[in-house]
This record gives C-alpha cells, sequence and structure tokens, in this order.
C-alpha cells in the first residue's frame, strides 16, 4: 500500500488517515514547516518539529499543535510517524512514515547543497533511509549549484563594506522568516549596523528564543542616526522595494538574496544592484546526493521541476513519479 | 580574462550609467593596451565570426557536464542563454588561468577556428576547466559571437574619452570602423583611438557617425505648436532601405552601413555610381531597391541583401540605389557644423550630373498639408516623412543636442489577431512567456457559441475539420507590451496552457491583441499564407472577444495594399 496518496486537500496518509502540508481545512494535519504555503490555517490537530512551534504558533495563531522533538516517534492508527531535520528554515522538518514494513519519507522543502555546507541558523538535513522518497524540486535543473555559502557571504560583506565606505545604506531584500536569519546570521556583523525591517524581527526572536544564535539586531524605523543609517545593513522583505519604507535610507544600494538570482534573467527582472546566490532549498547536487543517501527505490517528485527529475530519475534507473501540489505559489527560496 | 570578467560582472551588476562609466574607466586605466583594445572592440559590439559550431559546444558542454542532451536542452529553456547555461551546468573547475584578454583571442579562440572538430572540443573542455562560471560565460559569448553587454557604444566611447582626456565625438569618430569584420583590434589601433586631438585625422574609408532620428509621436495639431511652421523644416520621405554613408577618397570609394559594418562589395552599382563624385566627398543617405527609375519593394532589397555572391542576374532582377540626403565632408572639409539648408544646398550642388539620386523635398504650406501628403506614403513605398530643421547641424548618435531630425512615420497596418502559441523569451524575459503565435479565424465565427464550441475542441486537443471554423497562424511577435503586462499574459499563458510541444506552449485561446505590422505576403510559413513585416504587439484588447477578432479576409483584403 502506498503510505501517501494525493487528494484535492493535499498529500495524504490513507492507513493514518492524516494530511501532510494540506492546502485545505483538514482534521489531522503533519506540518513540515511554518512558510505559509505549507503551514495553514484551519486544520483540527497539527503535528510539527519542536523547535518550530514558536514561529508556526506566531503564524496561526491559537491551534491545537502537538510538538515533536526530532527523532522521537508518535504512533497513530498503527503508523509510526517520526520527524528529521530538513535544514531549510527553524523547525523544518522531513516526515517519516512506517507502517507495515514499509518506509516512506515525505521532505517538504529542505537545504542540501552540493558545496557540502549546511544552513547555519537550523539544524542541518538528515537523510532517512526509506522505501520511497518524496521530494520537492524547486532548483531541479544541473544549472543550480550552489557555491559554498562563504563566498557568498565574503560577496555581501565586500558590497556591503563599499557601500558603508561611500556613505550609503546596503538595502538587502530576502525572505522575512529563514533567508533573512541566515544572512545576519552569516554575515561580518563588525561591518556596520544591523537593521531589520519590522516583520523580520518578530522572527529574529522567535530563533533566539530557540536558541539560534543571531548577531544584535534593531527595527530599522527605530534608529534616526543618519551616520548609522548609511554604514547599515539593512535586512527587509522583497515586498519593501520601491515603497516609501525605503525613503528613509536616503541614497542606498539594494540587492536581492535568493537561489533564483544564480540565473542572469532572473536578476535582471528583478531591478536590483545586486543579486546574491543564497537559497534555503536544495540545488541539483544536494537534490540527487539528499535522494541517493535515503536508498530509495522509489522517488516522487513534487513542486519545482518535476517532469526534469521525473525523466532524469527514471533515467537513473529508480522508480520516479510526481505528485502535483499547491506549494511553491508563495515560495520563499 | 579576470580582469574582464570583472569589469562584465560590474556592468552585468548595476543598473546607473554612473557606475558603469565609472566601472570603463576603472579597467582602461588598469588593463594594458592590448587587452583593453579588445575589451573595447567587444565592448561596442565587435564580433568576430563563430569559432565553434553552437550544436558542437552545446554537446561538449552537455557531455562535460555528465547529462543527456535532453536535460541541457530543459536547462538552455529555462536559462534562455546558451552561453549562461554552458556556464552553469558545468562543474567547479579544477585550475585557474592567469591569461589576459588578448592572448585570449589572439592565441587561442581566434586559431580554433578551422581546427578540427576532435582538437576543438579537446582545447575546449581544457578551457572551461581553468575558468569560473562568469569567466566561462564570457568565453562562450566571445566563442559564439553573441556578446551583448548592457553598455551602449556611446558610453564606452565616453569612458575611452574621460581617460584619455579627449573630446567623446572625436572618440566616437574614431571608433567608426573599429569593430568591422576585417578590423584587427591592437596596441596600434587602440593607440590611434587615444591619440591627443590634431593628430591622426579621418582618412582612408572612415566614416563619420550617423546622426539619428527621434520617433514623432504627436497630433498633427500639435506640430505648430511643438515645431513652429512647416518652413523652419526640410521635409523629405523616410524610405524603406538600409542607411548608409557613401565615401570618396583617395580615388576609392567605401560604403558603410548603419551598423558600421562595411558593405562596399554588396553594392558595385553604387561603387560606379560614386565614381562621379571627386575625392574627398561623404554622403549619408540611404541605399534601396531601385527599379526602372523609381522605388522598388522592400522585398527586393531584402533578397538582395539574401545574395551571397553577386552575378549579373542578381544584379538585373534586384537593382539598388543611393538616395543621398546630406553632405557630411566636401572638398576634404568636414561639413557636418553647418546648418542643414547650407548641407542641402551643396549637397544638390554635389550631386548633380551624377547617378546618384537625390532625396527630393516634400513641400507643404502647412502641416495640415503635409499630413495629407503622408498619407500617401504606403504607395510610393516609404515609411512616411522626415523632418530636418534648416538649422539642425548633423549630429552625432541619437542626440537632440545639435538640432533634431524627426521621423513621422505612417501607422503600421493592423489587424485584432488571438494568441494562440508561446514560448519563453531570452535573456531578461528568460521562464517568462513573451514570443507569441498569432492566428486570425478562417472565416467570420458566426457567433460566441461557435467560437466556443471551437475552444472546446482545441482544449480536448482534437484538430479541426477541414472548411470548418478555426484559428489559422500568421505571425509571430515578441515586442510591444510592458514588462508588467507580459507578467500578466505570462500568468494568463500558464493557466491556459493545453499542451506542451518542447519549449512551445499551446493555450487555450483567450487574448485578443492588436497586431501591428508593416507589410504584408503571400509566403508559406504560416498556416494562412500569408506572412507579415516586422510584426509587434500595438495593445492588448480586453474589450473585444474573441468572436470579434479579425479574419484571414481581412488580411487578405491587405495584400492588394502597395
Amino acid at each position: 500500500m502506498d503510505l501517501v496518496v494525493q487528494r484535492p486537500q493535499g498529500l495524504y496518509c490513507p492507513p493514518g488517515d492524516f494530511y501532510i502540508d494540506p492546502w485545505r481545512p483538514v482534521d489531522r494535519a503533519v506540518i513540515t514547516h511554518a512558510h505559509a504555503d505549507h503551514a495553514r490555517a484551519g486544520h483540527g490537530h497539527y503535528l510539527a518539529a519542536a523547535p518550530g512551534e514558536g514561529v508556526l504558533r506566531a503564524r496561526l495563531g491559537d491551534v491545537t499543535l502537538q510538538p515533536l522533538a526530532y527523532g522521537e516517534a508518535v504512533e497513530h492508527r498503527g503508523v509510526r510517524i517520526s520527524l528529521h531535520p530538513a535544514g531549510h528554515v527553524l523547525g523544518s522538518a522531513q516526515v517519516r512514515l512506517e507502517h507495515a514494513g514499509q518506509v516512506w519519507v515525505a521532505s517538504g522543502d529542505y537545504y542540501a547543497s552540493g558545496a557540502g555546507d549546511g544552513n547555519a541558523t537550523c539544524a542541518p538535513f538528515e537523510p532517512v533511509r526509506c522505501d520511497c522518497f518524496i521530494t520537492e524540486s524547486t532548483f531541479g535543473l544541473p544549472v543550480y549549484r550552489w557555491r559554498p555559502q562563504r563566498e557568498v557571504f565574503a560577496e555581501i560583506d565586500a558590497w556591503w563594506r563599499a557601500n558603508a565606505a561611500a556613505g550609503r545604506a546596503s538595502v538587502l531584500m530576502g525572505y522575512s522568516f529563514g533567508k533573512a536569519q541566515r544572512i545576519l546570521a552569516g554575515v561580518d556583523a563588525s561591518i556596520g549596523p544591523l537593521l531589520v525591517h519590522g516583520a523580520v524581527e518578530p522572527l529574529n526572536a522567535a530563533y533566539r528564543a530557540a536558541g539560534v544564535a543571531l548577531p544584535p539586531t534593531q527595527l530599522a524605523t527605530d534608529v534616526t542616526d543618519k551616520a548609522a543609517l548609511s554604514r547599515a545593513l539593512v535586512v527587509a522583505p522583497p515586498a519593501v522595494a520601491g515603497s516609501a519604507w525605503l525613503k528613509r535610507f536616503g541614497e542606498f544600494a539594494d540587492a536581492f538574496a535568493s537561489g533564483w538570482m544564480q540565473l542572469r534573467g532572473a536578476r535582471r527582472r528583478q531591478g536590483v544592484d545586486r543579486g546574491f546566490v543564497l537559497s534555503d532549498h536544495a540545488d541539483w547536487p544536494g537534490l540527487q546526493q539528499a535522494i541517493a543517501a535515503t536508498g530509495a527505490s522509489r522517488v516522487i517528485v513534487t513542486h519545482g521541476h518535476e517532469a526534469v527529475m521525473v525523466r532524469w530519475l527514471a533515467e537513473q534507473g529508480l522508480q520516479a513519479g510526481s505528485f502535483r501540489t499547491e506549494y511553491g505559489a508563495q515560495e520563499p527560496s | 580574462m579576470k580582469r574582464f570578467a570583472r569589469l562584465f560582472a560590474e556592468l552585468d551588476a548595476s543598473t546607473a550609467t554612473s557606475a558603469k562609466l565609472a566601472a570603463l574607466q576603472r579597467y582602461f586605466a588598469q588593463a594594458g593596451p592590448r587587452d583593453a583594445a579588445w575589451a573595447t572592440y567587444f565592448l561596442a559590439g565587435g564580433k568576430p565570426r563563430q569559432v565553434v559550431p553552437t550544436a558542437t559546444l552545446r554537446a561538449l558542454a552537455a557531455q562535460r557536464a555528465g547529462i543527456p542532451d535532453w536535460l541541457f536542452e530543459e536547462c538552455y529553456q529555462a536559462v534562455g542563454d546558451l552561453a549562461e547555461t554552458i556556464a552553469q551546468v558545468l562543474p567547479a573547475p579544477s585550475g585557474r588561468s592567469e591569461l589576459g584578454l588578448a592572448d585570449w583571442v589572439e592565441q587561442r579562440l581566434l586559431p580554433l577556428r578551422g581546427a578540427e572538430r576532435a582538437a576543438q572540443a579537446e582545447r575546449l573542455a581544457a578551457w572551461w576547466d581553468e575558468l569560473d562560471a562568469p569567466e566561462r560565460f564570457l568565453l562562450v559569448k566571445l566563442i559564439g559571437g553573441g556578446f551583448r553587454v548592457g553598455v551602449s557604444k556611446l558610453l564606452v566611447q565616453r569612458a575611452l574619452a574621460a581617460h584619455a582626456g579627449l573630446d567623446a565625438k572625436l572618440v566616437a569618430q574614431r571608433m567608426m570602423g573599429y569593430t568591422d569584420a576585417g578590423a584587427r583590434p591592437d596596441e596600434a589601433a587602440f593607440a590611434a583611438l587615444l591619440a591627443p586631438a590634431g593628430e591622426g585625422r579621418a582618412a582612408g574609408g572612415q566614416p563619420y557617425p550617423f546622426f539619428l532620428a527621434h520617433a514623432l509621436d504627436a497630433a498633427p495639431a500639435q506640430f505648430e505648436a511643438k515645431l513652429g511652421p512647416p518652413s523652419d523644416w526640410l521635409v523629405e520621405w523616410k524610405y524603406d532601405g538600409i542607411r548608409a554613408q557613401l565615401v570618396r577618397r583617395e580615388g576609392q570609394c567605401w560604403i558603410w552601413s548603419r551598423g558600421e559594418e562595411l558593405v562596399t562589395e554588396r553594392f558595385p552599382e553604387i561603387v560606379d555610381a560614386a565614381r562621379a563624385l571627386p575625392d574627398g566627398s561623404v554622403l549619408d543617405g540611404e541605399v534601396v531597391a531601385w527599379k526602372d527609375g523609381a522605388l522598388a519593394p522592400f522585398q527586393l532589397l531584402q533578397q538582395r541583401i539574401g545574395r551571397k555572391t553577386l552575378n549579373k542576374r542578381v544584379l538585373a532582377d534586384a537593382p539598388v540605389a543611393f538616395v543621398a540626403y546630406d553632405l557630411l565632408e566636401w572638398q576634404g572639409e568636414d561639413g557636418r557644423g553647418l546648418a542643414q539648408h547650407e548641407r542641402r544646398a551643396r549637397l544638390e550642388a554635389a550631386v548633380r550630373g551624377t547617378p546618384l539620386q537625390l532625396s527630393p523635398r516634400v513641400e507643404g504650406r502647412s502641416w495640415a498639408e503635409l499630413a495629407a501628403v503622408r498619407e500617401g506614403s504606403r504607395e510610393r513605398r516609404v515609411e512616411g516623412l522626415m523632418l530636418k530643421h534648416r538649422e539642425a547641424r548633423y549630429g552625432s548618435g541619437r542626440t537632440k543636442a545639435d538640432g533634431t531630425w524627426w521621423k513621422w512615420k505612417i501607422d503600421p497596418l493592423s489587424v485584432d489577431a488571438v494568441l494562440v502559441y508561446a514560448q519563453a523569451g531570452h535573456g531578461r524575459r528568460a521562464s517568462v512567456y513573451t514570443d507569441y503565435t498569432f492566428a486570425v479565424w478562417n472565416r467570420a465565427p458566426r457567433d460566441a457559441a461557435e467560437v466556443q464550441a471551437v475552444l472546446d475542441a482545441i482544449e480536448r486537443r482534437e484538430p479541426p475539420q477541414p472548411g470548418a471554423l478555426q484559428l489559422v497562424t500568421f505571425a509571430k511577435a515578441y515586442s510591444g507590451l510592458s514588462d508588467a503586462e507580459f507578467a500578466e499574459v505570462d500568468r494568463v499563458i500558464r493557466r491556459s496552457t493545453v499542451e506542451k510541444f518542447g519549449p512551445v506552449r499551446s493555450v487555450r485561446p483567450s487574448l485578443v491583441f492588436e497586431l501591428g505590422f508593416e507589410g504584408i505576403n503571400r509566403s508559406p510559413r504560416h498556416k494562412s499564407g500569408v506572412a507579415v513585416r516586422f510584426p509587434r504587439m500595438l495593445r492588448l484588447r480586453t474589450d473585444k472577444p474573441l468572436h470579434e477578432a479579425d479574419t484571414l479576409g481581412t488580411l487578405e483584403a491587405l495584400l492588394g495594399l502597395p
């Protein structure tokens, strides 16, 4: 029996009668992580990894949520459920399901890089042996190969330093949850003040509460000292682009941090001064290594380049198929 | 190569002209003259002949990346640029190259042309393995001859001028021909660009930078207020040909296209006609198709340009003429600083008695009268009118600093057409559906219900019955919409995709566009049996239901036009 099938409400586990990251309201939902396209409101019961509890509650309000530590298992209608780090954002998890001698893993979104480094702001992706692996494919093309993060952060630092020397603020756009914290944890905080947008600071607090070390940050709106503003790195969500919120910085340089910045066309469409290739998703080598490490003989591909991945994996001798999901619509990457 | 790659990255990273100018100046200050000579050549649009066939590059890159051809193709479709695809699919390099740009080009790239395929493959693979992704990208661009960067030639000239302390116009003139296919940028050529003013005057076949016109978009009723009376203007036809400069010096003749390509050999009859001019003459004008003493259709000129070898038959079937409309140099003197009317008077005298054609003046006492004359453009096989201020000096490029030339083109032909296929664009538009195929109805639909039945059949992927109502394709277009409009159309296409054929998607038709074009011919290229020239989207007709889109009959009626 297949342990996960596709239903109009989302990915469904028939023996356990529960869903994984459903996009329509259901009674029981296992949530891989707190990004909006995976963690939706309106379900009866939530099960999620303990480190993500704070963010999930902050986003969904008062829900019936059962936190589960990584590696611990619960049994539900004969299905043994455990959660394992996915390296994507704080509290992101792969869902391991075991039933009648079969093991399936639904990985949600995960970060695994061919460069071999991990996400410093959360538990690193951990390969889990299984019979069937459900993988994302956001960057499922061989042109997506991440360079070592330290090189990317060195580029960001150099850009920030040059801007600070020229007396202009450095506005770096990235998603508030996950990307922003990775940026803050990765840059050289000695260059200047670290300022953040109001959408970012609550998530910083959640990260700090979960024990993730982040350098001190201040709300950009709390700073009026022009000299401080002109040396600052300002971390803000992409929505600020072109908005009045940016006016407070006077002259500034802007940049965008995302895996999509790997491609020149995407970078130019973004219309910012710089694009830094920094993703919370697996690159092509990372996807292939992650799949191989599970030992799975069957792979089901979701959101991204499904058709390409399915054909490639089939040519590698795996049983490959795809699920059509509604993830990735507002996908942070 | 490293330094040039860094320059490219800087130019590519910034959208600000001042930052680009600063980056260029920094580069010229640091690079050696040999490297700078080639950098100038590439930045100004120089293209060496392609040294390795594209198919070879693709196959080799896929092989080195360890991926099958179909997967490479998928990557290419997502990236929208071959050089970038190659740069990104290859694994990280194992070595580093310290070779400069000039050595890369002269010692490596140029000798690659004509080498055995196996040798080409071996060398390319070795080079790719000593370059990082941005450098590889550049290398493939240089090999493929498709190097384009977000700087204008004008900006390169400004940077060189600032670097050498010269006037940018002088650098512009010296740079004419610098990127010609036969040119070889070396230390001497670069030094000649930067020589102190007064040294190294125009010699040989060197042309002047072309003066370019601005489009006039106002309504004729506003002309009087905007332009003053017509008597202030020299009015001529706007020709549908190839803008060219005819240089006569030292007993020889050179013909330059606006792309600064030397095209002398393609037009022997013009060279013959130019012998009647004295040495030290430079004329600006248009190469046009010319038969039986009159303008012939542009298609004839196209046929002529398409021919590699010119024999007697080609010359007889598709003859050309040079229609002169400005005089830039006379008796060896640069006359670009004279007023338009003075240059015109000299031009008339210079051309009189020669076999060259003089662009006639178009007379009109009022703008209304000229507007009426302009309506006859299509019959005359011209594109509209040119308005040149009588006091205008001959400027350099698209400038208004020296006076203005306006092009007052006639409105394009247009029909309301239905979007039926879409393909993702390239470069900045990679992964966005921006290239569309358009269709009209084979006959007028009876009503919306009949159209609905056709749409349902398309959705079911049923081919149309012969003779039944259907959409027939006639044009592809990819310009005319804003980024925001493209994004919106992209969303509709993704939502309404019926089938994917490689990079092309068929859609359930829902969008009607007003499609503009310059001319129409019978052609087997499209299902409709007609093809149009320079099709572009004028606007999205959200007000038009599908059944009101135009029909093949509308297009065929336009075929009757001259």
